[in-house]
């Protein structure tokens, strides 16, 4: 195995957290963002598809859901910036006896600010996970798992997996989730009841474009000072949701492609999104072997393309669902892999770019955070 | 019955390093080899097995040469002084 290599971390530096399909890595830059330094990888050898920054709680807790084709999945996490891990022995996301058996961990989200003991998980098979005594324990959340649709949900191309949680920071008891296939699901009493919310999404790749379920929804990103504010990155579609996703409006203006995977929303500006567009389902690289960042600063009025520091010519990149993430700067830091494993880094709303790394294993999640 | 279970390298991680572990198993099959050893050293059955008690697929569980898909799974029987080896699959990626 390699020699994981430790970074040393100090409070006010902007970290930013890389899972990919052999292990997670650390980069680390001071408050400037000028410089980064690397560490890992963490967890050799297993695929990291979920990662999380938790600061709630007076926490500088770093979790990672590692995976192995062999041994499974299992939640861990890191109070010293990766230089020591703590591994359940047994694994704490598990599901019931006489249920299903967990395939992966896709998503980890940390609960509201004023819930510190609450986080959620979203995995493989479709379900959703929930702790309320911070992580050291789980419970299914039964709602989800015996809502009436379940059995009809479809596996997309990486698996029948709930890739997104996104609670509501000022309603308590409503958080919305993704799920590919199955489309967009809502929770008003905190996981008891679920409605579906899908309505204005298409479909493309069945009869009935508009079915009430069934949408491969691939990100969902939810602006944290304007919870309403809502993007949607779908498999073929690009949407907006003014009203929490009670309704989705076609927002795919003035881009070379209305598919792809991932989607992040400015930390400060509900109007500016990020997306990567792809060149159709079939192909799933970058239109024109160029890797371009879109951006709007309309609310997805229009789309404009970032390429000032990116690959322009035989740049037939993927960025995947949870690939991209922003730190919370004013200046957004913003902050993607590749499949091909690429990392890049912007430190002015995405204005320009610079190259973090290459040759990381296939990206597969980033997040950022100032600690 | 005296069993040994001989470890993969990852599973070691649960054993405090130890390359095998014999047990004392009052049953006579694989299955309740497991159980005893999940008592023991839960991380290590939590590993061989999912949640729901079957084997990972890409862990393979030999008695001897023999592998337990071939013999009857869990069920298959013991010997005393039989010895199980747990390892992983050849699959990867």
């Amino acid at each position: 195995m390699p020699t994981t290599q430790q970074i040393q971390v100090r409070r006010g530096d902007v970290v930013v957290l890389v899972g990919t399909m052999k292990g997670a890595f650390l980069f680390r830059s001071g408050p400037d963002r000028a410089r980064f330094e690397m560490g890992g990888p963490y967890f050799p050898g297993h695929s990291v598809y979920a990662l999380a920054y938790d600061s709630r709680a007076g926490r500088q807790r770093i979790w990672a859901a590692s995976s192995s084709m062999h041994w499974g999945s299992v939640l861990n996490h890191s109070d010293d910036f990766g230089a020591s891990w703590t591994t359940p022995e047994v694994p704490t996301v598990q599901f019931p006896k006489g249920a299903k058996a967990l395939a992966s961990i896709w998503q980890i989200c940390p609960g509201r600010a004023d819930e510190p003991e609450v986080i959620y998980c979203g995995v493989e098979p479709a379900a959703l996970f929930e702790s309320r005594d911070a992580g050291k324990s789980f419970q299914l959340v039964e709602g989800l798992w015996q809502h009436p649709h379940r059995e009809q949900w479809q596996p997309g191309g990486g698996g029948l997996c709930l890739h997104t949680v996104v609670p509501d920071p000022k309603v308590r008891g409503r958080i919305l989730v993704a799920i590919s296939t199955g489309g967009v699901y809502r929770t008003e009493d905190g996981g008891r009841t679920w409605t579906v919310r899908n309505k204005g999404v298409r479909a493309e790749f069945l009869p009935d474009k508009h079915p009430e379920f069934g949408q491969c929804v691939h990100k969902v990103a939810r602006h944290p000072g304007r919870p309403d504010r809502l993007y949607l990155q779908n498999h073929w579609g690009l949407y907006r949701s003014d009203d929490a996703g009670d309704s989705w409006q076609d927002i795919a203006r003035g881009v070379p492609s209305d598919f792809g995977f991932c989607m992040a929303v400015h930390p400060h500006d509900a109007e500016t999104a990020y997306i990567v567009p792809l060149e159709s389902d079939g192909f799933r690289c970058t239109p024109e072997g160029k890797l371009r960042v879109y951006r709007t600063r309309d609310g997805g009025g229009s789309w404009h393309p970032l390429s000032e520091g990116l690959p322009q010519r035989d740049a037939f990149e993927t960025v995947l669902r949870d690939a991209m993430g922003t730190d919370e700067e004013q200046r957004a830091g913003i902050y993607f892999g590749t499949r091909s494993g690429k990392l890049f880094a912007s430190r002015d709303d995405g204005d320009s770019w610079t190259a973090l790394a290459a040759g990381l294993p296939p990206v597969v999640c980033v997040r950022a955070a100032r600690v | 019955m005296t069993v040994t279970f001989q470890l993969a390298g990852f599973l070691r991680s649960f054993s405090g390093g130890a390359r095998e572990v014999r047990l004392e198993v009052p049953g006579a099959t694989v299955g309740d080899a497991l159980r005893v050893l999940g008592e023991r050293h839960p991380g290590i059955s939590s590993r061989v097995l999912d949640e729901q008690g079957s084997v990972r697929r890409h862990v393979n569980v030999f008695i001897g040469d023999l592998s337990i898909r071939d013999t009857g799974g869990l069920a298959t029987p013991l010997r005393d002084g039989s010895t199980i080896s747990l390892l992983a699959a050849v699959s990867g990626g």
